[in-house]
């Protein structure tokens, strides 16, 4: 051993002297890797072919991609009538129309002559410029909202919590809201716009005595109170006024509404008012005051407990019996109540986790600089809590979104219902009818909500700042 | 300590009553309770006089009337138009819960295999799973049904062509026409058997165990009771001279006679239901078999088990322990989601009771009420199960 290790050193040594012809000077350049371990082959043997039952899974799912997508491409595309006026164009020979017998595919004609319905239902077609100007308003006022890197948040969240409800309103029902008092008894003064704004200002001065007053019995100083609840009821009674003024506007009953406006409608609305809703009904729930978790969980328990459909046979059946006589909500109202109630249970849940998940220290330090609960609750705990269960929010979002179709199962003409509607055409009628407009629904409905659990993902990630 | 060493004799801090937090707290829950209080009475109220002018009766003397309608749908309980509304609200009931069970062992299976599928290493199988998961939980559960039941199923052929499915018997508009097992004389021999049989491997499951603890001895649990489960049945079987027949549908001039007929409505929720719910079911299995740390299997290795006995003795009681919890709530939303039934006509508790019933009487509030309360009842006892459950099962740390 030790002889041949000698030996090789002062082979070495001699040819870095002797630059011999059958001796590298230089070292040879690196080869690329075998051709079965990198690149394109090297990967599908690694995740396709790595072993006998690996191999015979691949066969398998690409025999069964094999039976699937040709077939879908076809259906959709290849296949598929792309023009034509009525159901002749979508109709085999033995139908009456000149497609061969067996044919099976697409009738994309009648989405496009019903598109228009299937988005904003039957509001007037003179009045369309209302919904865009909502639509736009709805997503340049959401999309800065959504991106975490954007200023000017604070602002961005009045708009939409805010001007945009109030601005929706108006222009999709028309406004003008008929107001004409509450409080004074009829006979003391005629019911009239008028009316009801003194009863307003009475109400507003007696809100504000009542906390001036207890505030002053708890040795605290009134003043800053009374003014926040000053201005407080001063914007409740600005947005009344922009909602009772008429600006002119046609007015379209809720029953002329439809389509996958609607859709928008009832979730946003929805989530916007299941926000405040789950936010108090998750404090009720941690509340040391047990009357108050009682009832918080109760609530909360029950219309988890329950399918949403039944709540909305509730809101449309029962509710009308609950209210006083003369009273009417309309079936529109009815259901967004209902769906309002069923989606703040599930945000209660999701704030609470959000509250659990503070370190207790959070809520100590709160309590250490002097703060009282609301204050805590207001300036430490809850902007904290709600950043973490964004992706909550936006799930329940997405839930929401996705249930709003059952409202066609009480008779509003939601996008779904607008489709089923859309069956009873005779112009239209065909075996592929029911398909082509369920596919076409099924891939707008995929597109959002697809979107929306990409967001949500992305906003784990962003907000998941643990060291792992 | 000095300060405590007198309570006796140390005086309160004068605050006034509206600033002790114990008196604020009884006036808030006081007012609230009032508040609550009032808002009850008057849409008792409102009820009471909006029911009167209606002319309808309140209370729940409707139940025992017949009702007078047919229901197409009602695999084991006897039901004609002239039974009562009580026995439409059990019929509502039983085809609810039949929907439900088998939903869930479907939603089941098809959800393991797809969660296990997100996991594999083959690139394929996995990007299948992937996509499989994102459509069908992007899509509406009732879009889902609308497509099956008139996508799908509506254009199936008629009944004097219907597609033969071999031994799962034949397919057409109407439905799909099963073999029928006949249970002759004596079958109830079998059930008894089956339950024996069920017994004997709990009790065999729990003397195991104890024998294990003390010996360190295993005992193969899952093939004896296996035989068991089968064996019993299939002696009483024998002994009873084979009472257990299969009538098989045969194609007539007019469609197929004979067998069991599983109308469209059922199998359109049952596809839709249980293919939605695996979506979710797949997740869940993904993120309990993600849960499991890696150290796990590596530690098991180096203990010298092998890597099916790694996967049953280590992995699998770990995972599910983070999978139980959310596969109950998938359970229990895949039941109060059969409810959709009611958009295609499918007899369930509320398409008959809370649709048709309430059409018939216009008792809203008593057929509503016991309805929700139903629905409320299931998700109750399966969560006071699951707390149970997570009880018994939680990781005892320290």
């Amino acid at each position: 051993m030790a002889d041949i290790d000698s030996q090789t050193s002062m082979n070495r040594a001699e040819t870095g002297a002797l630059n011999i012809a059958y001796v590298r000077s230089e070292l040879a350049p690196a080869m690329a890797p075998p051709i079965n371990e990198s690149g394109v082959l090297g990967w599908m043997r690694k995740n396709l072919f790595s072993n006998i039952p690996n191999t015979i899974l691949t066969l398998f799912a690409l025999y069964i991609l094999y039976l699937i997508i040709p077939g879908m491409i076809q259906w959709v595309f290849t296949d598929a009538v792309w023009s034509g006026e009525d159901r002749l164009a979508c109709a085999t020979i033995a139908q009456g129309g000149q497609l061969a017998d067996g044919w099976n595919a697409a009738c994309w004609p009648y989405v496009g002559a019903y598109f228009k319905l299937f988005i904003y239902g039957r509001y007037p077609d003179a009045e369309l410029w209302r919904v865009n100007i909502v639509l736009i308003m709805f997503f340049v006022g959401l999309v800065p909202l959504l991106m975490p890197n954007l200023p000017f948040k604070r602002e961005n969240l009045v708009f939409m919590l805010l001007i945009f409800p109030v601005a929706s309103f108006v222009l999709l029902s028309g406004g003008n809201l008929n107001l004409n008092g509450f409080l004074l008894p009829d006979a003391l003064m005629a019911p009239s716009e008028f009316k009801f704004w003194v009863d307003f200002l009475i109400l507003t001065l007696i809100i504000c005595g009542g906390v001036g007053a207890y505030m002053k019995a708890t040795d605290t100083d009134p003043k800053p109170a009374v003014i926040i609840t000053a201005i407080t009821m001063g914007v409740i009674a600005l947005i009344l006024f922009v909602m009772s003024v008429d600006f002119g506007l046609e007015p379209v009953e809720t029953d002329r509404w439809g389509g996958f406006v609607m859709t928008l409608v009832i979730a946003v609305t929805g989530i916007v008012a299941a926000l405040p809703l789950g936010i108090l009904l998750a404090l009720g729930r941690r509340s040391d005051m047990p009357a108050v978790s009682l009832f918080s969980v109760i609530f909360i328990e029950f219309w988890r407990g329950v399918p949403l459909i039944t709540v909305l046979f509730m809101s449309s059946v029962m509710l009308p019996l609950f209210l006083p006589d003369g009273v009417t909500f309309d079936k529109l109202l009815r259901a967004l109540i209902g769906v309002a109630l069923f989606s703040s249970a599930y945000m209660a849940e999701v704030v609470r986790g959000g509250l659990q998940a503070l370190p207790k220290g959070q809520y100590e330090g709160a309590m250490a600089v002097g703060l009282n609960y609301w204050q805590s609750m207001r300036l430490i705990i809850m902007p904290q809590a709600l950043k973490i269960v964004i992706p909550g929010i936006v799930n329940t979002f997405i839930g929401l979104f996705k249930d709003t179709t059952l409202v066609s199962i009480i008779g509003l003409l939601d996008f779904l219902g607008m489709i089923n509607l859309s069956h009873s055409d005779s112009n239209w009628a065909t075996p592929v009818q029911a398909m082509t407009s369920y596919v076409f629904c099924a891939f707008i409905f995929f597109l959002f909500c697809f979107g929306m659990s990409r967001y949500s993902i992305y906003m784990e990630d962003r907000l998941n700042t643990s060291h792992r | 300590m000095a300060v405590t060493d007198t309570p006796q004799g140390h005086e309160k801090p004068k605050v006034k009553l509206l600033n002790d937090p114990k008196f604020r707290s009884i006036i808030f829950q006081g007012l609230l309770i009032l508040i609550l209080a009032w808002l009850v009475w008057s849409m008792i109220d409102n009820a009471a006089t909006n029911l009167q002018k209606a002319g309808i009766a309140s209370g729940f003397g409707f139940l025992s009337t017949a009702s007078g309608f047919g229901l197409n749908f009602s695999p084991f309980i006897e039901y004609t138009s002239s039974s009562s509304f009580l026995q439409v609200y059990w019929v509502g009931l039983q085809n609810t819960l039949v929907l439900a069970v088998i939903g869930v062992i479907f939603a089941t299976l098809i959800g393991f295999i797809m969660g296990v599928a997100r996991l594999s290493n083959n690139w394929v199988i996995s990007k299948i799973a992937y996509w499989y998961v994102e459509v069908m939980r992007n899509i509406p559960l009732l879009l889902q049904i609308f497509i099956w039941y008139k996508g799908v199923l509506a254009t199936l052929p008629t009944s004097k062509n219907s597609i033969d499915l071999g031994l799962f018997g034949f397919l057409n508009t109407k439905g799909l026409f099963a073999p029928q097992f006949i249970f002759g004389e004596g079958s109830g021999l079998m059930g008894w058997a089956l339950l024996l049989a069920i017994v004997i491997t709990f009790v065999l499951n729990g003397w195991a165990k104890k024998r294990q603890m003390a010996t360190g001895e295993r005992f193969p649990v899952f093939w004896t009771g296996l035989g068991l489960i089968i064996g019993l049945p299939l002696l009483a079987y024998l002994i009873m001279g084979q009472p257990v027949s299969t009538e098989y549908p045969t194609q007539g001039n007019f469609g197929p006679r004979g067998g069991m007929r599983v109308i469209p409505e059922f199998i359109a929720l049952i596809l839709a239901l249980s293919l939605y719910t695996a979506a979710f079911i797949a997740e869940i299995v993904r993120a309990g078999i993600l849960a499991v740390n890696r150290g796990q299997t590596e530690a098991s290795y180096a203990l010298g088990l092998r890597p099916g006995q790694t996967l049953r003795l280590n992995i699998i009681p770990q995972a599910l322990r983070v999978i139980i919890p959310p596969l109950t709530s998938q359970y229990l939303n895949l039941t109060k989601n059969s409810s959709l039934a009611v958009a295609i006509a499918y007899p369930d508790l509320t398409a008959v009771f809370a649709g048709t019933a309430l059409n018939q009487t216009g008792q809203a509030v008593e057929i509503i009420g016991m309805t929700m309360l139903t629905y409320l009842a299931i998700s109750l006892v399966t969560s006071l199960f699951m707390n149970w459950y997570n009880a018994k099962n939680s990781l005892v740390e320290r």
